[in-house]
């Protein structure tokens, strides 16, 4: 069961600091949808902000109105905690827990909820996930083995893992290529092509070719000037945006003209 | 563009050489060698060992540095030099310690018999007939002890509020201030506190009993722990709370799995070293402990003896015209077994570090 979100006059601050102004989306259910824009335009903050991530750091609050399949996701009654657990997140830095073996970071979801399954479930649980991850093949043999231990393309692959082991309806990925190589990243994307069909998902992604192939839908963020907050500056359907934007900075920028 | 000018290749004569000159690998040991002779000619003309000694000392650091500086240049003659002075530094901090390791094992160890361990301070040891420090032992153990349970878990909650709970709010920051005015206590006032205390809750005028000590301790050791498991749940990277949070974790289940554990080595080590701190703490003690001869383990009630008040009432004997022997072996003694608890403890600390810490092989 996939969920659609829809945005409308987001503001977002870092305590006084106002990050992101005036953002206005709808995500569609079952789809891909890519965040572009310049470094320090606001992308994470945007994404975090979508499954109530941003407001862990001190300070940081938003204005404005998100609401999951109509049920507003900022309102006093919702618990951030249930959000997150239909909502999961691959940061922008791998980030596996230094305790845990590989397995145990893949089962991390269930384990530290405790939830109780059968060993043969999780020992399920742990190579699908690993092989939609497509890490399966590398670690197979060193399942015990700490995750701290892997290259950083690998931890960066088993916490997609861990993300998607717990079967989010949402799944919120910052830049989750960046550390890797060509054939993990076709891997990833194949995952990502294979996840739409029961999740919405959500990429940040510096790379326009990635944009361009798995995304059904791409917004543009950039600032307006150094130190002005970030914008949506455009939200459309990702062929539209590549070939003929309505916006002449969408274009510059996809046609690498400046950022 | 004047970039591009600065960009430009350099010439052959422009690159710095990569090679140079360098010293003989004997040459500290040449060195060395003709300074201690300095200072041995220094020592034959008349002069002090000690001129002797810093004669050589100086011949050392002016021979090298000189030589090297001719040779090899001023990059590795500064490097040489400053290389000496860390030595020096170094060898300083380390002889009292050496030296004072050495008497006490030295004048302890033939004092350390099983009977001295296993016997207490009843009976006719007071005319220097046997004696031991076994009350004494189970004393230290016994109120440090009961010091560490009731410090540990206050000092592990605060230090969990002030890191998870309370970043930058009112509450925690009067907590810091206190935390850090409580580490300024000297030891004696928190006897005085302990007693006090005791003068209120038991109504008598001269309170002895074991659990005053232990809270005297606990007074001391509070902001020891505290700070030290601050600083180690510091060290955890907000990146793994922020992990788990987006894995649908509350954030008290993120401290206990995540957090604590990740932070368990720093934890377990910072508080074995406070309870080590507090073991060897005399002056709170004598003013609520008062003086025991033998094992007493009941903390609510009487005196109780521990090794550091030990020795110090025994130093009192020490000139005693007959019994002033016996009772300066007994001080050597138990002054080695209480560095012996407090060197295990910390080692016991390093142990714990090791085995806990994340494991990153492969
Ligand atoms: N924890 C924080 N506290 C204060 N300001 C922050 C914090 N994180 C980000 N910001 C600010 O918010 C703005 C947007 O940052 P954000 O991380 O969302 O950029 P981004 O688009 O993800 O950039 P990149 O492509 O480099 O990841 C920047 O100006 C940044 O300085
Ligand atoms: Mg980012």
């Amino acid at each position: 069961m996939a969920k659609s979100i829809d945005v409308s006059d987001l503001d977002i601050y870092y305590g006084d600091f106002l990050a992101v102004e005036g953002v206005n989306m709808h995500i569609k259910a079952r789809s891909v949808t890519a965040f572009i824009g310049p470094s320090g335009c606001g992308k994470s903050t945007v994404l975090r902000s979508l499954n109530r991530m941003h407001e862990v750091i001190p300070g940081a609050h938003v204005q404005g109105k998100v609401t999951v399949d109509g049920q507003s996701l900022y309102d006093s009654a919702v618990d951030p905690v249930a959000v997150r657990r239909q909502i999961g997140m691959v940061f922008q830095r791998p980030n596996p827990f230094p305790t845990m073996s590989i397995y145990e970071n893949v089962l991390a979801g269930n384990r530290l909820n405790s939830k109780k399954m059968k060993k043969t479930e999780a020992d399920d649980i742990v190579e699908r996930s690993l092989k939609g991850a497509n890490l399966w093949n590398e670690v197979k043999d060193r399942l015990d083995k700490p995750g701290m231990g892997l290259s950083g393309g690998q931890q960066q692959r088993l916490c997609i893992a861990r993300a998607i082991a717990v079967e989010p309806q949402v799944l919120l990925m910052d830049e989750p290529c960046s550390a890797l190589d060509p054939i993990s990243t076709s891997a990833i994307e194949d995952l990502i092509h294979e996840l739409k069909s029961d999740y919405t998902i959500v990429i940040v992604t510096h790379n326009m070719q990635q944009a361009a192939r798995v995304s059904d839908e791409t917004g543009f963020f950039n600032l307006k000037a150094a130190g002005q907050p970030g914008h949506l500056v455009e939200f459309n359907a990702t062929p539209k945006m590549f070939a003929n934007p309505d916006n002449e900075a969408t274009e510059a920028y996809i046609s690498g003209r400046f950022g | 563009m004047s970039t591009t000018t600065d960009l430009k290749t350099p010439t052959p004569d422009q690159l710095e050489p990569l090679m140079g000159g360098t010293l003989p690998r004997v040459a500290p040991l040449l060195v060395g060698v003709c300074s201690v002779a300095l200072g041995a000619l220094a020592w034959l003309l008349g002069l002090s060992p000690v001129v002797g000694v810093v004669v050589a000392w100086l011949g050392y650091v002016l021979g090298y540095t000189v030589w090297s500086r001719s040779v090899e240049g001023s990059r590795k003659a500064t490097d040489a030099l400053m290389r000496t002075l860390m030595w020096t530094a170094f060898v300083l901090a380390m002889l009292p310690l050496v030296s004072l390791i050495w008497t006490v094992v030295a004048r302890g160890l033939p004092v350390l018999t099983p009977q001295f361990l296993n016997d207490d301070m009843s009976g006719r040891a007071l005319l220097g007939v046997g004696g031991g420090i076994y009350h004494a032992i189970m004393g230290t153990v016994m109120v440090t002890a009961i010091a560490a349970i009731i410090a540990v878990p206050i000092g592990l909650f605060t230090a969990i509020y002030l890191v998870e709970y309370g970043k930058n709010n009112r509450l925690a920051k009067v907590i810091t201030f206190l935390v850090d005015v409580m580490t300024g206590i000297p030891s004696i006032v928190a006897g005085l506190f302990a007693v006090a205390l005791f003068i209120v809750v038991t109504g008598d005028p001269l309170p002895r009993l074991g659990i005053g000590g232990a809270i005297a301790l606990a007074v001391l050791m509070l902001p020891t722990v505290i700070r030290s498991v601050e600083e180690m749940l510091k060290l955890v990277p907000d990146d793994l709370r922020e992990a788990s949070y987006a894995l649908g974790v509350p954030r008290w289940r993120t401290i206990v799995k995540v957090v604590l554990p990740t932070a368990v080595a720093g934890i377990v080590t910072g508080i074995t070293l406070a309870i080590a701190r507090v073991a060897g703490e005399t002056a709170p003690l004598l003013l609520i402990l008062g003086t025991a001869r033998v094992a007493n383990w009941n903390p609510f009630e009487g005196p109780v003896q521990t090794l550091p008040v030990y020795i110090f009432q025994s130093l009192g004997q020490t000139t005693h015209f007959k019994y002033g022997e016996i009772w300066t072996d007994r001080v050597w003694g138990a002054a080695l077994f209480l560095i012996i608890i407090v060197m295990s403890l910390n080692l016991v600390a390093r142990i714990i570090g090791k085995a806990f810490a994340p494991k990153t092989g492969r």
